[in-house]
C-alpha cells in the first residue's frame, strides 16, 4: 500500500487553515418563478405524457394535503404531515427515476409515492388504518409502503432509511441490477449519526444510491441555521468523496435533471450521488405542529410566491401542454374524488385482532399465540370494552 | 465428523452458507482479509471474494443498517459486530428497524435472513467493554431471535439454522470457548432447531438452567453436587428469543426445583423471566425457591473478576440450597 493514509498529501511550509466555507456550492435553477428560463439554461427533455403525469401528480398531492389536513382537524384520521412547497422535489425526482428503483422515503414524499402509482385507496385505507391497509393498520397516518412500486414502508426513526438505502443498492449492484435506490432525509436527520454511517458505507461499497436531502428550511420548530453552520448538507458529501448537486427543490425541471444526472451516473459508476433540494416547507411539521409559535407570516408569505406548482404551470401552458382552463375543474373533480373515497375508508372495518400477532415473526412463536388466545377470552368477558374486535374473534 | 473448535465451526458454518446460497454475504470490522479479529471469516474473502466478504468501516449502527438495507432487497447478510459490548452504536437499528421491519410493513418487507453475529462474555480478562452478556436487551425486542451455543456443535448447526431463518437472529457467540471449546463436528451442512431447548442430562432432584459458556461452568457445579448424592437435570435453553418455556417447565414439574445461571448481571437479566414464567406454570410443582445465579449488578470487572462471576461453587451452593430448603 503506497498510501496508507488514502488521502491527498501534498505539502506546505507554512501553518494556513482552509476556511470551513471554503467549499460553496452553487444552485442548480432552470425555471423562473414566471414559468420563463433562466438565460443559458435548458429545459431537460421531457415528453409531453411525463410533464403532464408530473403536473398531475403535484396537483394530486397539494389537493390530497389540504384535503386530509381538513379531515385531521374534523377528526376523521389522527394525524397528518402535508409536503406544501415541496411538491416538485418528490415528484421531479421520482420521475426521473425507473419504476423499478427502490424508494427508501422519510415520511413527506406523499409525491413520490403517487408518481409511483399508489392507488387514492390505498392512501385512504393506510391513513384510516383500516383492514385494507397493506401496512395492516399498524402504523400512524402517512406511513405508507407497497412492494409492489418498489416504495419501502416509512420508519417513523429520523434518518435510518440512510445505512439502508446504501445496503439495499449495494444488494442491487450484487444481484446485477441496473438499478438505483433513491433515498429521502431532511436537513434535520443529516445531523444524525445514520447519516454519516450510511455516506461513509456507500461510499466505501460504491453502492449505486442517491442521496435526496430535503432542505426545506425547518426541522420541526428548529431552523437550518441551529441545525448546522457551513454550507448547507451539499459540501458534505465531497467529505465522502462523493459527486453533490444542490438544485433549487421548488423548480421541477432542474430536479428532474439532477436526479436524472444522478441516477446515470449511480448507475453506470456504481457510485452514490448526494443531491440537496432547496425548498420551504410552507405548512406545519405535522398536524401536531402550529409554525406560529415559531416563524413569521411575512416568512411565509414570502415563500407562498416561490410556488413550485404555479410556475411549473406557467412553463405547461407556454409550450401549449396545458391551457388556462383546466385547472379549475379538474382540481373540483379531484376534491370530489378524494372525499369520496375518504368516505369509503373510514367505513372499512380495523384490521383483525389476528393482526396483532402477525408479521412480528414469519410465524408465531408459541407465546405470542398463547398471549392471543388469553386476549380472545378476556375480550370475551367484556366485549363492550372493545367494541373493534369482539364481533368477530373467531 | 471431524474435530474443530467452536472458531471452526462458525468458519465451517459460514463457508457452507455462503457456497449453498450466493446472497449469503459476510461483512463487518476487520472480517475481509484478516478474517475478522478472532478469525471466524478467515479465507472467506479469498473464496468468495471481496463483494461477499469484506471489510466495513467501523460504524456499528451502519452495519447494522446496511445489513437492514441488504436483507431487505433479499439477500442474506451476515453482519459481524466485533464485541457485543459494541453493539450499542446499533441498537436502533436493530431494536427499531430489524426487530420491527416485518410487522410495520404489514409483511410488505421482512428482514429475514439477517444474522448479527457478535462474540460475548467474560473469562477473557478483557474488562467491562469486552465481556458483557447483553442478550436480555434484545430479549425485550418482538421481532428479534436470539441464539447462543455452547459447543462447536451446536455453534455451526445454530448458526446455519440462524441464517436459513425467516427472521433476524442476533447470534451471541462464547468468545471465552472459541478455541477452548472442541469436539467432534458433522463436515455436511446440518441446522438445529431454533427456539427448541436441550435437555443435556437426565436427573431427577433439581433442573439447572444455563447457556452459551455458562453451560461448561454449571456442568461442573452438577458433578460436585452429584457427588453429594444430588441427581440435577441440565438444560441448555440455546434460544433465548422465543424461549422454550415447555422444556423447562416439564423438567421442572418432575424436579420441584429450578436454579438458573447466567453471566449477565441479576437485575433485569434473563432469569428473571424464566423464574416468573415458571412459578406460574409449575406453583404447586415447587419444593424451593426458584435460585438465581448471575453476574452481579456492576459493570463488569477486570481485576476482581473471579469473584464477581457466576462460577461453579455459588452454582453449587445454589443447587444445595434449593435442595435443602
Amino acid at each position: 500500500m503506497t498510501n496508507p493514509n488514502n488521502a491527498t498529501i501534498t505539502s506546505v511550509h507554512t501553518a494556513e487553515f482552509t476556511a470551513g466555507d471554503a467549499l460553496k456550492i452553487p444552485t442548480l435553477r432552470i425555471l423562473r418563478d414566471d414559468g420563463s428560463l433562466y438565460e443559458g439554461a435548458s429545459a431537460p427533455e421531457l415528453d409531453k405524457v411525463t410533464a403532464l403525469k408530473m403536473y398531475d401528480t403535484m396537483v394530486f398531492t397539494r389537493v390530497l394535503d389540504e384535503r386530509m389536513l381538513a379531515a385531521q382537524r374534523q377528526g376523521r384520521i389522527s394525524f397528518y404531515m402535508q409536503c406544501l412547497g415541496e411538491e416538485a422535489a418528490t415528484v421531479g425526482s421520482a420521475a426521473a427515476l425507473d419504476d423499478k428503483d427502490m424508494i427508501m422515503a422519510q415520511y413527506r414524499e406523499q409525491g413520490a409515492l403517487r408518481y409511483r402509482g399508489f392507488t387514492l385507496e390505498q392512501f385512504m385505507n393506510q391513513l384510516f388504518s383500516n383492514e385494507k391497509d397493506l401496512g395492516k393498520g399498524r402504523q400512524m397516518p402517512v406511513h405508507y409502503g407497497s412492494k409492489d412500486i418498489y416504495y419501502m414502508t416509512i420508519s417513523s426513526p429520523l434518518g435510518t432509511q440512510i445505512p439502508q438505502a446504501s445496503g439495499y443498492a449495494y444488494a442491487q449492484k450484487l444481484r446485477g441490477l441496473k438499478n438505483t435506490t433513491i433515498c429521502y432525509f431532511g436537513e434535520g436527520a443529516a445531523s444524525e449519526g445514520d447519516f454519516h454511517a450510511g455516506l461513509n458505507m456507500a461510499a466505501v461499497h460504491k453502492a449505486p444510491v442517491i442521496f435526496f436531502c430535503r432542505n426545506n428550511g425547518y426541522a420541526i420548530s428548529t431552523p437550518a441555521n441551529e441545525q448546522f453552520v457551513g454550507d448547507g448538507i451539499a459540501c458534505r458529501a465531497v467529505g465522502y468523496g462523493m459527486k453533490s448537486l444542490r438544485v433549487d427543490g421548488a423548480d421541477i425541471l432542474a430536479v428532474y435533471k439532477a436526479t436524472q444526472m444522478a441516477r446515470q451516473h449511480a448507475i453506470e459508476h456504481n457510485e452514490p450521488v448526494l443531491i440537496e433540494s432547496m425548498a420551504y416547507r410552507l405548512g406545519a411539521h405535522s398536524s401536531s405542529d402550529d409554525p406560529s409559535g415559531y416563524r413569521s407570516k411575512e416568512e411565509e408569505e414570502k415563500w407562498r410566491q416561490n410556488d413550485p406548482i404555479s410556475r411549473y404551470r406557467l412553463w405547461l401552458i407556454e409550450k401549449g401542454w396545458l391551457n388556462d382552463s383546466d385547472d379549475k375543474a379538474t382540481i373540483e373533480a379531484l376534491r370530489t374524488e378524494i372525499l369520496d373515497a375518504l368516505k369509503v375508508a373510514e367505513k372499512v372495518a380495523k384490521p383483525g385482532i389476528e393482526h396483532l400477532i402477525s408479521d412480528v415473526y414469519a410465524e408465531p412463536i408459541p407465546a405470542l399465540q398463547q398471549q392471543l388466545d388469553e386476549l380472545k377470552a378476556h375480550i370475551r368477558k367484556y366485549p363492550d370494552a372493545y367494541p373493534v374486535t369482539a364481533g368477530r374473534l373467531d | 465428523m471431524a474435530k474443530m473448535n467452536m472458531l471452526q465451526a462458525i468458519n465451517n458454518a459460514l463457508d457452507l452458507a455462503m457456497a449453498k446460497d450466493d446472497s449469503v454475504v459476510c461483512f463487518g470490522e476487520d472480517v475481509g482479509h484478516f478474517g475478522g479479529v478472532f478469525r471466524a471469516t478467515s479465507k472467506l474473502q479469498e473464496k468468495y471474494g471481496k463483494a461477499r466478504c469484506f471489510n466495513t468501516p467501523l460504524t456499528e449502527q451502519g452495519i447494522a443498517g446496511f445489513a437492514n438495507g441488504m436483507a431487505a432487497q433479499g439477500m442474506k447478510p451476515v453482519a459481524e459486530i466485533q464485541f457485543a459490548d459494541y453493539i450499542f452504536p446499533a441498537f436502533d437499528q436493530i431494536v427499531n428497524e430489524t426487530a420491527k421491519f416485518r410487522y410495520r410493513s404489514g409483511n410488505e418487507f421482512n428482514v429475514g435472513g439477517l444474522v448479527f453475529r457478535t462474540p460475548y462474555g467474560g473469562g477473557i480478562a478483557g474488562g467491562h467493554y469486552h465481556s458483557q452478556s447483553p442478550e436480555a436487551y434484545f430479549a425485550h425486542t418482538p421481532g428479534l431471535k436470539v441464539v447462543i451455543p455452547r459447543d462447536p456443535y451446536q455453534a455451526k448447526g445454530l448458526l446455519l439454522a440462524s441464517i436459513a431463518s425467516q427472521d433476524p437472529v442476533i447470534f451471541f457467540e462464547p468468545k471465552k470457548l472459541y478455541r477452548a471449546s472442541t469436539g467432534e463436528v458433522p463436515e455436511e451442512y446440518y441446522e438445529i432447531e431454533l427456539g427448541k431447548a436441550e435437555v443435556t442430562q437426565q436427573g431427577k432432584d433439581v433442573t439447572v438452567l444455563a447457556w452459551g459458556a455458562q453451560m461448561e461452568i454449571v456442568q461442573k457445579a452438577v458433578e460436585m453436587a452429584e457427588k453429594d448424592g444430588i441427581s440435577c437435570e441440565v438444560i441448555d435453553l440455546r434460544s433465548i428469543l422465543p424461549w422454550d418455556a415447555d422444556t423447562v417447565a416439564a423438567s421442572v414439574k418432575k424436579t420441584g426445583r429450578l436454579v438458573i445461571n447466567h453471566e449477565a448481571p441479576l437485575t433485569g437479566g434473563f432469569a428473571g423471566e424464566i423464574a416468573a414464567t415458571i412459578q406460574q406454570t409449575c406453583f404447586l410443582y415447587l419444593e424451593s425457591p426458584i435460585e438465581r445465579v448471575c453476574g452481579m449488578d456492576t459493570p463488569y470487572p477486570l481485576a476482581l473478576e473471579k469473584e464477581y462471576v457466576a462460577d461453579h461453587l455459588k452454582t453449587y451452593e445454589a443447587i444445595k440450597r434449593s435442595v435443602n430448603f
